[in-house]
């Protein structure tokens, strides 16, 4: 149900959809703002973190005993060092140290506390590790192999039936769709089948994961820590760790992106077990090298993906199989990745079968719009090769097809009003859509979709003495967030956005908060911040009446000021903010707003990306000549940040297209873990990023917000190899579209020719 | 009597059977009603699922009303970036 | 292991350290000074977020030594503004919502400044090859650009000469 109805049409705002200064950018730009790693403690000791050095390997024994007397170290943690579980958490248990077995190289093994980092070095080198190497899978293909070797010998795939007697490495089975397929090509004039493969990728943040830990005798903690959701990392911590919730205190430092990547905790635990232990403060830091090896990648991708249509390019069926890695752990984004990947379309008739399948790689973690940009990437390959076959303007093609209000998904439900249509009238109306191109120059067009969620949030508000408020929220500010938060604070109240100051609370001072993900702070923590300013309205209302004598329902609240509600109500003056906080004191106390819910009705969000490259048949190199985003934000609150993450997720998907992946050799250990050798996207490698911000609100939103931070990540994998494949003349069907793909792509059709 | 879809693999442990018919007026008691008649789908509804109702996807609203006009569909529990 | 002892200049200010011999002047920086500004990335060189000038050229300091900082003159994201005037570059940042998380700023504005020192009109082209040793995951570099072109016109103009 839509809060508020009066949203169904589309409003006029004094301060929503300006751009002013974000509250926390001084502190950015002057190098005062307090990252993960930039606290420090009185007595802090470094904490270190010994790694497997193996893809898969029994660990017969561990012996610290040295490293346990070399002066200076004060705490040494291994698996015995936590208890172990069997519910969800268990996961998470065996993935932050190994027990009895690594399954990955970078898989923690044991860490250590030191008085300084080269004592601490000196310690790991000194904790014996006795490792009885097992054979390892990185590869999903292989690792679905029956005689593949065995992650874990008691995982049963689910989601089949008979349920499978033996285990294997495939987690589960997944499968969405509706109509008949064999159907649906049967009445299609044209049948297109491909195979493609995408490798793994890393969210990349800049900022390593990085916290500092304390836990006195009396069982309380404090932890400082870069994450996306502190309230996550106090509950998991609270219970791997065994302590009452109450007594861990989490404080979420400004985060040096996240994108996902920040979503689950690694180093927290170890550094709180650390610093029990040794019953001082303990950091720990990961290194770049770390954060390749021991943080959450994604999955590497293996699909075939079927699309039949009529002559005139209206789709009859999809049947897809998608077969996601997750590494060590089940978990890989096959089921709302595939369903998100396929959903820009109207399918009469669609299968989607999935498989989740472990292999010897660190646990993936969400990277913006989990799995969806692979699917993604498929769907909209074969789209673009049918447009090309029967000579249709690929955003024609897709118009025919788009999904839109009243569609039935493909992943089942009917979708309310939703802006596919819109982003693809913009992207053909764009300039960039009439640009001539030259000689090995190619166009690439794609669309994407991402859910969007809620989920639960607490915001309060609190008036100061002066007439100003303090805003404080629990979701860590990823992107600019709290700016969007002034905004909407003021719009309610009437206020100037300068007189509200937005801050990320601690645990302890607000209740439970959802992580910072699903592209949902801006909606979620927004509303709630609309709702908390609503409710201290009503609060000013009732102080105002109190003064006036009139009934409560007599005062109205109009751009900052408390109102009698007409003629009859009164003839009072208007009473301001200002002096209705001033007299706070005298009229009962202290005013806040405050809510608290579960936000549904996200909204989800819809994009379509142009882009165009140009390939140089000598080197492989692609050169990106113009982008385009079109997106629907439903409202953008502050259009330079909904702007930022449109070019964001984009040159992230550009990455990913052109130069990003994980490379691993026959040992199973990754051979490029650092930013060298793992290539994202440099400021010489891009052009500018246009954008276009569509607007078709969201009625689940008073404003109509969505999300807008995942979508953008969709589109760009098959937008660039649209525009590549249209460059070289070649499908290409193996991402990332590097150099040396290109050249073996170009050498295949020379061989061809001549052949 | 409202009508419930499952989507994606929730059907398997619902021997293949992809719509409901239950006595619900509320998204608890459509989870509570599939869980007595489907005892294999009962830890999989607890663990969480997601709930479109009219194609607004609820992720976690036991009171959420629902009435026979309205479309709804099981999906599982997503997660984001 | 025995410290060294090591007289600089970081943002004008004289200053003394002791430091080990393998401990980079990012360490020092960050460690021993209280000088958090710049980042520690990747600390091989590849992401610029630790970016500092020595004598006015642009080095990550996760490269250099503390000990090598030794009669130089360190400048860091803590001198950039004068007292509480911005930067134009600083200003420009905000204005043109040139960060998201601001994790790699301080790097870019570092870098920045000491492209307009030596080219006070550059190009874009300029703009992003001089700014290539800098990573932004969060941005796509275009508003970075934009702030950087910016500036660089303001700082012609003459209006706020920093």
């Amino acid at each position: 149900m839509p809060l508020d109805p009066a949203t169904q049409k589309i409003r006029a705002f004094d301060q929503v959809g300006t751009r002013p200064l974000r509250p926390d950018g001084l502190d950015k730009v002057t190098g005062r703002a307090r990252f993960g790693a930039d606290a420090t403690a009185p007595g802090m000791l470094v904490g270190r973190i010994l790694r497997s050095p193996h893809a898969h390997a029994r660990i017969r024994s561990i012996d610290a005993t040295k490293a346990e007397a070399l002066p200076g170290v004060k705490a040494v943690v291994t698996s015995k060092d936590f208890a172990d579980r069997s519910d969800d958490l268990r996961d998470i248990l065996v993935n932050i140290m190994a027990r009895g077995k690594a399954l990955y190289e970078g898989h923690t093994v044991a860490a250590v506390a030191a008085t300084s980092a080269s004592v601490a070095r000196k310690a790991l080198k000194l904790i014996k590790v006795d490792y009885e190497v097992l054979p390892h899978v990185t590869d999903v293909d292989l690792a679905m192999e029956p005689d593949a070797p065995l992650l874990h010998d008691d995982l049963i795939t689910s989601g089949v039936e008979p349920v499978p007697t033996k285990p294997s490495n495939i987690a589960r089975k997944i499968e969405f769709g509706h109509g008949d397929v064999d159907k649906g090509f049967a009445e299609a004039d044209l049948v297109v089948e491909r195979e493609f493969k995408t490798e793994a990728t890393h969210q990349g943040y800049i900022e390593p994961h990085a916290c500092l830990a304390s836990v006195g005798s009396d069982g309380q903690g404090e932890l400082w820590v870069c994450t996306q959701g502190h309230y996550m990392v106090r509950d998991v911590c609270a219970q791997l760790l065994g302590m009452d919730v109450s007594k861990l205190r989490v404080t979420a430092s400004e985060i040096g992106g996240g994108f996902g990547g920040k979503t689950t905790v690694f180093i927290e635990p170890v550094a709180l077990a650390l610093s029990r232990k040794a019953g001082r403060p303990v950091k720990v830091v990961m290194t770049r090298d770390e954060v390749f090896r021991a943080s959450g990648p994604t999955s590497s991708t293996s699909m075939r993906m079927k699309i039949g249509v009529k002559k005139d390019g209206r789709i009859t069926a999809l049947d897809a199989l998608l077969k996601y890695q997750g590494g060590a752990f089940a978990g890989a984004p096959v089921d709302y990745g595939g369903m998100a990947g396929v959903a820009c379309y109207d399918y009469p008739n669609i299968r989607v079968v999935g498989y989740d399948v472990v292999t010897n790689r660190p646990k993936q973690a969400a990277y913006r719009a989990p799995g969806a940009p692979m699917t993604a990437f498929a769907v909209e390959s074969v789209i673009a090769e049918i447009a090309d076959t029967l000579k249709l303007d690929p955003i024609e093609m897709r118009l025919k097809n788009a999904a839109k209000e009243g569609t039935k998904s493909a992943y089942g439900p009917t979708f309310g009003p939703v802006g596919l249509v819109e982003t693809l009238k913009a992207a053909k109306a764009h300039p960039n859509y009439k640009v001539k191109l030259g000689k090995n120059q190619g166009r690439g067009i794609a669309s994407g979709f991402w859910f969007n969620f809620g989920g639960q949030t607490c915001v309060s508000l609190n008036l100061n003495i002066d007439g100003t408020l303090a805003l404080a929220v629990g979701t860590p500010d990823i992107g600019g967030s709290r700016a969007s938060m002034c905004l909407m604070a003021a719009e309610e109240l009437g206020i100037p956005y300068e007189n509200v100051r937005a801050i990320i609370a601690d645990t302890s001072s607000l209740g439970y908060n959802d992580v910072t993900d699903g592209s949902r702070v801006t909606f979620a923590s927004g509303m709630a911040t609309i709702h908390a300013a609503r409710d201290a309205i009503k609060k000013l209302c009732g102080r105002a009446a109190k003064v006036w004598g009139i009934p409560e329902e007599a005062v109205v609240w109009e751009k900052g000021f408390a109102k009698p509600s007409g003629a009859n109500a009164g003839n009072f003056e208007p009473m301001s903010l200002k002096e209705l906080a001033a007299n706070a004191a005298k009229t009962g106390g202290p005013i806040a707003g405050h809510y608290e819910y579960n936000a549904e009705n996200a909204g989800p969000s819809f994009a379509t990306h142009v882009v165009d490259v140009e390939v140089d048949p000598e080197t492989g190199f692609t050169k990106v000549l113009r982008y385009l985003v079109c997106q629907d934000a439903g409202k953008a609150v502050h259009p330079s940040y909904v702007e930022g993450q449109f070019q964001g997720g984009a040159v992230q998907g550009i990455g990913w297209a052109l130069n990003e992946e994980y490379i691993y050799g026959a040992d199973g250990r990754l051979q490029n873990a650092g930013f060298l050798d793992y290539r994202i996207p440099v400021a010489s490698d891009l052009p500018m990023i246009d954008t276009a911000i569509v607007e078709v609100p969201n009625p689940g939103h008073p404003y109509g917000v969505r999300g807008v931070g995942e979508t953008s990540i969709v589109p760009p994998m098959a937008a660039v190899s649209n525009a590549v494949s249209h460059a070289v003349g070649i499908r290409l069907t193996e991402s990332p579209m590097s150099p040396p793909r290109i050249l073996k792509a170009l050498g295949e059709q020379a061989a061809r020719k001549a052949g | 009597m409202v009508r419930v879809k499952l989507g994606g693999t929730l059907k398997t442990w619902a021997g293949g059977q992809t719509e409901f018919d239950v006595e619900a007026t509320n998204i608890r008691e459509v989870l509570d009603r599939l869980g007595e008649a489907h005892p294999r789908l009962k830890p999989l509804l607890e663990k969480g699922v997601a709930v479109a109702i009219d194609g607004e996807i609820y992720r976690n609203a036991w009171f959420q009303p629902v009435t026979p006009a309205n479309e709804i569909y099981l999906l599982p529990m997503l997660a984001g970036g | 292991m025995a410290g060294t002892h090591v007289k600089t200049t970081i943002n004008g200010d004289s200053v003394e350290y002791v430091c080990e011999a393998d401990e980079t002047l990012l360490d020092v920086l960050r460690n021993r000074l209280a000088l958090t500004g710049a980042k520690e990335g990747c600390g091989t060189g590849d992401c610029g977020a630790c970016s500092v000038t020595v004598d006015g050229r642009l080095v990550c300091s996760c490269l250099v030594l503390g000990v090598e900082a030794e009669g130089r003159n360190v400048a860091t994201i803590e001198g950039l503004a004068q007292g509480e005037h911005l930067h134009p570059l600083q200003r420009k940042f905000l204005e043109h919502a040139a960060l998201q998380c601001g994790i790699c700023t301080p790097g870019f504005l570092v870098a920045a400044k000491a492209l307009l020192e030596k080219n006070p009109d550059p190009s874009e082209h300029e703009i992003r090859f001089w700014l290539a040793g800098n990573l932004c995951r969060c941005t796509g570099y275009d508003k970075i650009v934009r702030a950087v072109q910016d500036a660089a016109a303001e700082m012609r103009g003459g209006r706020h000469a920093a």
